[in-house]
């Protein structure tokens, strides 16, 4: 075993590319999803939902839906805890009023009712013969128009923080987020060139191929069994309990296998509802997400309005950035500004910059978190202007990226100073590419952006055993949305000195292994995989002190080899596993032990990225050609997942760049809800995405690992977007730069 | 000694960038938090809520009883959540 993060080299497994674990399953369609699980009396849940983008609501008639056929039970926001009344904290009323509308619908698809039926045709019906009277509401859409003097406020009770001091009235502004440092004034005098630029981005979806679904099972004794689709159970499970006033400990969450989620899982939606129409039942309820209600009511992320200025001096030194941002929250306080706020320009060493953002309520789905959430956003606005200011200095993009570039030692916008980073080595690595050295055709354009995520630790535990034959069980709590249980094999197999055959990944519920975060913020190789690690050096241990029992030595003169206890002196024969395990009950019982942490010291993750677009004039429609990303992983422990990450963020970011939006019409309700008229990238669409791996270990994981899930969707939009600019002449600072946009921008520049 | 940084937020509510406090009278978060209160009323409330903590750089997300070392320089941050 070698496990010097520094030099990166000298390990059997780590590194390598096994099949996953649970790949078998899933290609087989033997994995169990969210939609796959039928109990016993299992019957089935359908949604009453909002027509109408702000309203109130005046009266709910169920009376005719309870006594259609097949209906065993119907609630209404009535028949929840009503946390307000019960003084609990804001967040918490706005999540259950995001499950079940009590007197206000805040969205299209806003839920104001459920019934569980035998069927889901009866269930269905019986929604519809659900009266809702509703007084319909002025509705706002956008940032900007809810931020304006006399826009209709969709909570009386909301007071933007972070505001000192604070305001009297409610308004639609819920938070201010602020990053600030040296001069502003005394660093734009400093610059030669000064650009300023508005951008716009819309509101885009996570797009996760398995709608959301959960079953319940709700006894009489005040317990409830969950199955769930979703990035962590243990959340799911918490807010499920805060939403319902239940004990945690009362319900036991089962993970589902996940399709997808990218941020947009981990968050509540369905579960409550599916305790609440059970334990009114007394049956099991399964309640599954149509596509059109994944669009209407889950996710997105923010569409926002931003504005940025930077100055450059000449030789390419950046003097200093102004930036503002107003983010769409959806109809509930939470988009991440505060987020873009600290990444907007942590890719680079500003002395003088000012970044304010604002957090605000519309009448749409509150948004989840997306991957590496907020920062693609202010991305998209920032690495954009960043290629306008070196074409206006006649410097490479790189090179100007370089110049400015954050290092080890820098101070970071958000406050701390940067430790062992990998910025410079990705941009290099983008530099030094055969892409990149490859001349552009004369009918393409090449584009660079940056991005920059925290990464993060957190709570994680194992629970690793030896099992008779020498074989081993890692258990874990967090759900494998990327390849984790790889990862947490490879890290035991390192470990332990055997084949990675020879261990068997484990994702456990609630019930039975300790709390753990979500898989989210890039966290579980790290953190996950770090308690995996200790708990098997733990075993490593052990193995030892039992050896040196069997062989009646003393345990120094003990270490573990290759998956075996040796003697110093040679003299004995090495014990496998499967000795030692075979002799546990003699040398103090079953080879057993659970390791708990909470994950610090969480390695930045950056990625530099490289395209080549080529645009059709007559249609506006922009191909990808050529794609290359390089991002550092600290350490990729399984290179197939790692490069996988890699390209998913970057082929949703180039959807996100071309094509995705959220289109409302002015009623407030969304005209797209499906994947026909939201279109995603698909495989046809694309080149090959080429991805180099950059590895500037992580000083603070035994492994060097810094985590890789988010990054990668930070550069593409701008990237794209300066690539358009160099093919076509013509800079868009609105996303998408769907055909009928660049077109336009086209035929203005032709005019 | 320890030094504390202020974010911009902080900076606004505080009056001041930095502060530099005595290593005894801030063993740990929750103590500093307190002594931050007691010189600006109502920032431990702040502080308590929404905010990670990073010491000598590294952030640690849920730091109130973590121990802080003498020389240490300590940044409040607004709290981190992934996707």
């Amino acid at each position: 075993m070698t496990e010097d993060p520094t030099t990166n080299t000298g390990f059997k497994w780590v590194g390598t590319r096994p099949i996953r674990p649970d790949g078998l399953d899933k290609v087989t369609g033997k994995a169990r999803f969210g939609a796959d699980l039928v109990l016993p009396n299992m019957i089935e849940a359908a949604i009453a939902r909002s027509p109408h983008a702000h309203a109130r609501i005046v009266s709910i008639d169920t009376t005719a839906a309870e006594s259609m056929p097949g209906v065993q039970a119907v609630i209404t926001g009535a028949d929840f805890p009503d946390l307000k009344e019960a003084g609990a904290k804001q967040p918490d009323v706005f999540q259950a009023a995001k499950v079940m509308a009590r007197d206000k619908v805040l969205f299209e698809g806003h839920p104001v009712a459920a019934v569980a039926a035998a069927t889901r045709q009866e269930a269905q019906r019986a929604v519809a013969a659900i009266v809702v009277e509703y007084e319909v509401l002025p509705h706002v859409l956008t940032a900007g128009a809810a931020m304006a003097d006399g826009a209709p406020l969709l909570h009386d009770d909301l007071i933007t923080a972070n505001v000192d001091p604070a305001p009297e009235a409610s308004s639609n502004v819920a938070s201010r987020a602020l990053q600030q440092r040296g001069d502003l004034d005394a660093g734009f005098a400093a610059a030669d060139v000064v650009i300023e630029r508005n951008y716009t981005t819309k509101p885009v979806h996570q797009g996760y191929i398995e709608p959301h679904a959960a079953v319940a099972d709700a006894g009489q004794d005040g317990r409830a069994h969950l199955w769930c689709s979703s990035q962590g159970h243990f959340d799911m499970r918490s807010s499920t309990a805060n939403v319902l006033a239940m004990e945690p400990s009362l319900i036991n969450v089962t993970p589902a296998e996940i399709g997808g989620g990218f941020g947009g899982k981990t968050t509540i939606y369905l579960e409550p509802i599916a305790v609440l129409l059970s334990r009114k039942a007394g049956r099991p309820v399964r309640v599954v997400m149509d596509r059109d209600e994944v669009f209407q009511a889950t996710g997105p992320t923010s569409g926002s309005e931003m504005r940025v200025k930077i100055g450059v001096t000449n030789d390419g030194d950046i003097t200093a950035a102004d930036v503002f941002m107003a983010f769409e929250a959806g109809a509930f306080p939470g988009s991440p500004v505060g987020a873009a706020a600290m990444t907007a320009l942590a890719c680079y060493d500003i002395d003088n910059f000012f970044v304010e953002g604002f957090d605000v309520v519309v009448n749409k789905p509150k948004v989840a978190a997306y991957r590496a959430p907020g920062a693609p956003i202010i991305a998209f606005a920032v690495e954009g202007l960043i290629d306008e200011l070196a074409r206006a200095i006649d410097m490479d993009p790189i090179d100007l990226r370089l110049k400015n570039a954050a290092v080890e030692g820098v101070q970071a916008p958000y406050g701390p100073t940067h430790p062992r980073i990998g910025f410079v080595e990705t941009l290099e690595a983008i530099r030094d590419s055969d892409h990149y050295r490859t001349p552009v055709a004369a009918n393409q354009g090449r584009g660079v952006a940056c991005g920059f995520w925290f990464n993060i630790g957190g709570n994680s535990v194992a629970t690793v055993n030896v099992h008779e034959d020498g074989n081993v069980s890692v258990i874990t709590g967090s759900p494998d949305i990327g390849g984790s249980r790889a990862s947490m094999a490879l890290f035991a197999a390192e470990e332990f000195g055997i084949d990675v055959e020879r261990i068997n990944p484990q994702i456990a519920d609630t019930q039975t292994i300790g709390h753990t975060d979500v898989t989210g913020g890039s966290r579980v190789t790290l953190a996950t995989g770090k308690v995996v690690v200790e708990a098997c050096r733990e075993l490593t241990a052990d193995m030892c002190r039992r050896a040196a029992k069997m062989w009646d030595c003393e345990v120094e003169d003990v270490e573990w080899v290759n998956g075996h206890a040796q003697h110093a002196s040679g003299t004995e024969t090495p014990l496998s596993m499967a000795a030692i395990a075979a002799k546990a009950g003699r040398t103090g019982g079953p080879i057993s032990t659970t390791y708990t942490e909470n994950v610090r010291g969480a390695g930045a993750g950056f990625s530099t990225q490289l395209v080549d677009v080529e645009v059709d004039e007559e249609t506006g429609q922009t191909k990808i050609v050529r794609y290359t990303t390089a991002q550092d992983a600290g350490k990729a422990i399984h290179p197939s997942y790692v490069e996988g990450q890699m390209q998913g963020g970057v082929v949703q970011g180039i959807g996100w760049a071309l094509n995705e939006e959220y289109i409302h019409r002015e009623d407030g309700t969304l005209d797209n809800p499906s994947f026909l008229d939201y279109r995603i990238p698909v495989a046809s669409d694309l080149p090959m995405i080429e991805t180099i791996v950059v590895e500037v270990p992580n000083p603070n994981h035994p492994y060097g690992v810094r985590g890789v899930g988010e990054v990668g969707i930070v550069p593409p939009m701008g990237a794209i977007a300066n690539a358009i600019d160099r093919a076509t002449g013509c800079r868009l600072h609105d996303l998408p730069m769907s055909p009928v946009r660049l077109l336009s921008a086209i035929n203005d520049k032709n005019a | 000694m320890v030094t504390v940084k202020f974010s911009a937020s902080l900076r606004e509510r505080t009056g001041e960038s930095d502060l530099t406090v005595d290593a005894g009278d801030a063993p740990s978060v929750r103590r500093l938090i307190k002594l931050l209160d007691e010189r600006f009323p109502g920032v431990g409330e702040q502080l308590s809520e929404g905010h990670s903590v990073a010491i000598n750089g590294e952030i640690i997300a849920d730091p109130l009883y973590e121990d802080i070392p003498d020389g240490a320089e300590v940044h409040f941050i607004p709290a981190i959540a992934g996707g």
